[in-house]
């Protein structure tokens, strides 16, 4: 038999109040920060009331979505973005999504391997975070980490999506400020892959720009914008740049762009227009959220009343009214 | 309804590239239901404590298996001190003679777990710990 060392079983810190922590979060507290987007993430009742006090305390930030397929290079390219800004005296704030494994519910959140250096040594604040579940390409309480990191003074504040692929693209309505990110050498699988992403970007990004095929793909990517529908009613054309994370070949170029699209945002008007479209995005997600709470809450009787639409006793939508808890038919 | 995952930091401490126990312990956690972020390689105890701060995890699960367990240990746990982080627990796995467990306990580590052990002992072992403590 194989024994296990323990040793320290005592530890049992209280509980601190979510509200209590609130000040904390505005001082900038490390460790209040992170606590409180774990309480965001777990769906603490508690600790509500609380992030809606921290929700007056946001609206500064500058928040940038990266994206791109899995290996495009995307947590590669936030480590160097993490440098560059910090130099610039930016506080920067990130979360990272990775996906969940739909087997086990666990994750393995490998962005951080990546920016851990350039995290450590800037004083950046980097979170990683699993998807639960979640489609889309973020996580269910990504905005809720954004919106902390936001009270607290961070920005910009770089949103890192899952590895997409077609049409995960929740990041439109969560940054201000898209960068969808291309490995090269994908050639004509260009057309397949980038058909549902290549118009949410407000940047395009060629990543490992260090490598000869980077050219072509900025090529491909320049052609296919040629052929766009030019619906767009942004007086913003969307660049396309060929930058490397390890010769750090252009990284000065993306910074400024990332400023001049930010300008843009403030002198056409457009920023009031986009915060209109993500908050209303958000209050939908939440609605649908605790929606999806008060029937879950209702589900103990699930059984029953599948028994019942399985025999024709009752039917879909009679069941779920009385699931959702409504005594009158909607 | 709140539900929480168990959150772990799984750390390579020092000049130490034995990194295959560091990756097989993270999916065996990982297929336990845990999230898991793996730090890399070659860190320093400082980066390791800002890291789990940063993360909020409930552990930090340093693999050693380079023998200088003792005095990395030593400064991971008086880091964590310093940072006001002793609510999170130290595990420690790898290549860990008997000798060395008393000093390792001093130091503030939590739990050793020997190299012999199998994936549901370190499973249940590291669930109840967190368990144990509670929602913070
Ligand atoms: C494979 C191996 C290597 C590979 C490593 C490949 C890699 N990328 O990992 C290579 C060949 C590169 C290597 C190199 C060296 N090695 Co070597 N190596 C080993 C060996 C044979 C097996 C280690 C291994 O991978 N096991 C398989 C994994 C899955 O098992 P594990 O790491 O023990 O992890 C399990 C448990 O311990 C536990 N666990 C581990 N960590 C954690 C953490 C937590 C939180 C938890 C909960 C559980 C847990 O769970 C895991 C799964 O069950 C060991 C011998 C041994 N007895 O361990 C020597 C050994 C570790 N190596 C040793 C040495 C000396 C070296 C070198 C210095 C040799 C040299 N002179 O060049 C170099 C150093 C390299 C470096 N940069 O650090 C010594 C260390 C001596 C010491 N600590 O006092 C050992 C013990 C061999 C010996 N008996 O002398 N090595
Ligand atoms: N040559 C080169 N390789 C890069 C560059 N950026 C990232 N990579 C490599 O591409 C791989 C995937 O990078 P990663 O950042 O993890 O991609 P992600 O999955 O999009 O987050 C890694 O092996 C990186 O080292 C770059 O600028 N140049
Ligand atoms: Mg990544």
């Amino acid at each position: 038999m194989i024994s296990v060392a323990r040793f320290d079983q005592a530890k049992r810190p209280t509980y601190v109040a979510s509200l209590e922590l609130v000040p904390e979060v505005l001082a900038g507290s490390r460790l209040a920060i992170a606590r409180m987007i774990s309480r965001a993430e777990g769906n603490y009742a508690e600790a509500s009331a609380a992030l809606a006090e921290i929700y007056k305390h946001t609206g500064k930030a500058h928040i940038i979505g990266i994206t791109g397929v899995p290996g495009a290079g995307k947590s590669t390219l936030v480590a160097s973005l993490i440098k560059a800004l910090t130099l610039e005296g930016h506080k920067v704030g990130v979360v990272a999504v990775d996906p969940s494994s739909p087997f086990s519910g666990g994750a393995i959140l490998g962005d951080r391997v990546r920016m851990n250096d350039a995290a450590e040594a800037n004083q950046a604040f980097v979170r990683s975070m699993a998807t639960r579940g979640h489609l889309g390409g973020l996580a269910p309480s990504t905005l809720q980490a954004v919106d902390v990191l936001d009270a607290a003074g961070y920005s910009p504040i770089i949103i890192e999506t899952v590895g997409v692929g077609q049409d995960e693209v929740e990041i439109v309505t969560a940054a201000h400020t898209v960068v969808v990110l291309s490995a090269p050498g994908l050639g004509d699988d260009i057309q397949a892959i980038k058909a549902g992403i290549l118009e949410i970007a407000d940047i395009h990004v060629v990543s490992k720009a260090d490598k000869p095929e980077a050219a072509a793909t900025v090529a491909a990517i320049k052609g296919m914008l040629a052929l766009g529908s030019g619906t767009s009613h942004s007086t913003w054309s969307s660049p396309v740049l060929a930058v490397s994370s390890v010769s750090g070949e252009h990284m000065e170029s993306l910074q400024t762009t990332l400023r001049n699209h930010w300008k843009h945002l403030q002198d056409s008007g457009e920023f009031a227009a986009r915060e209109r479209n993500n908050c209303r995005t958000r209050i939908f997600n939440m609605a649908r959220h605790l929606f999806q709470q008060q029937f879950d809450a209702g589900a103990n009787d699930l059984e029953q009343h599948l028994q019942a639409v399985v025999r024709r006793e009752s039917d879909p939508r009679t069941a779920a009214n009385v699931l959702l808890g409504w005594n009158q038919e909607r | 309804m709140s539900t929480n995952k168990i959150r772990v930091l799984v750390a390579k401490l020092g000049l130490d590239g034995h990194d295959r126990g560091a990756k097989v312990v993270s999916r065996i956690l990982r297929d336990a239901g845990m999230e898991v972020i793996y730090t890399g390689l070659y860190k320093t105890p400082t980066q390791v404590v800002n890291a789990a701060i940063q993360e909020d995890v409930d552990v930090i699960g340093v693999s050693l298996l380079s023998g200088s367990h003792v005095p990395l240990f030593r400064e991971l746990c008086k880091c964590l001190r310093d940072h006001k982080a002793e609510h999170i627990f130290v595990v420690a796995g790898g290549v860990i003679p008997e000798q060395d467990y008393e000093p390792l306990r001093e130091c503030g580590v939590d739990v050793i777990i020997p190299q012999e052990a199998r994936a549901d002992l370190i499973v249940t072992t590291i669930t109840e710990l967190v368990e144990a403590r509670g929602r913070i």
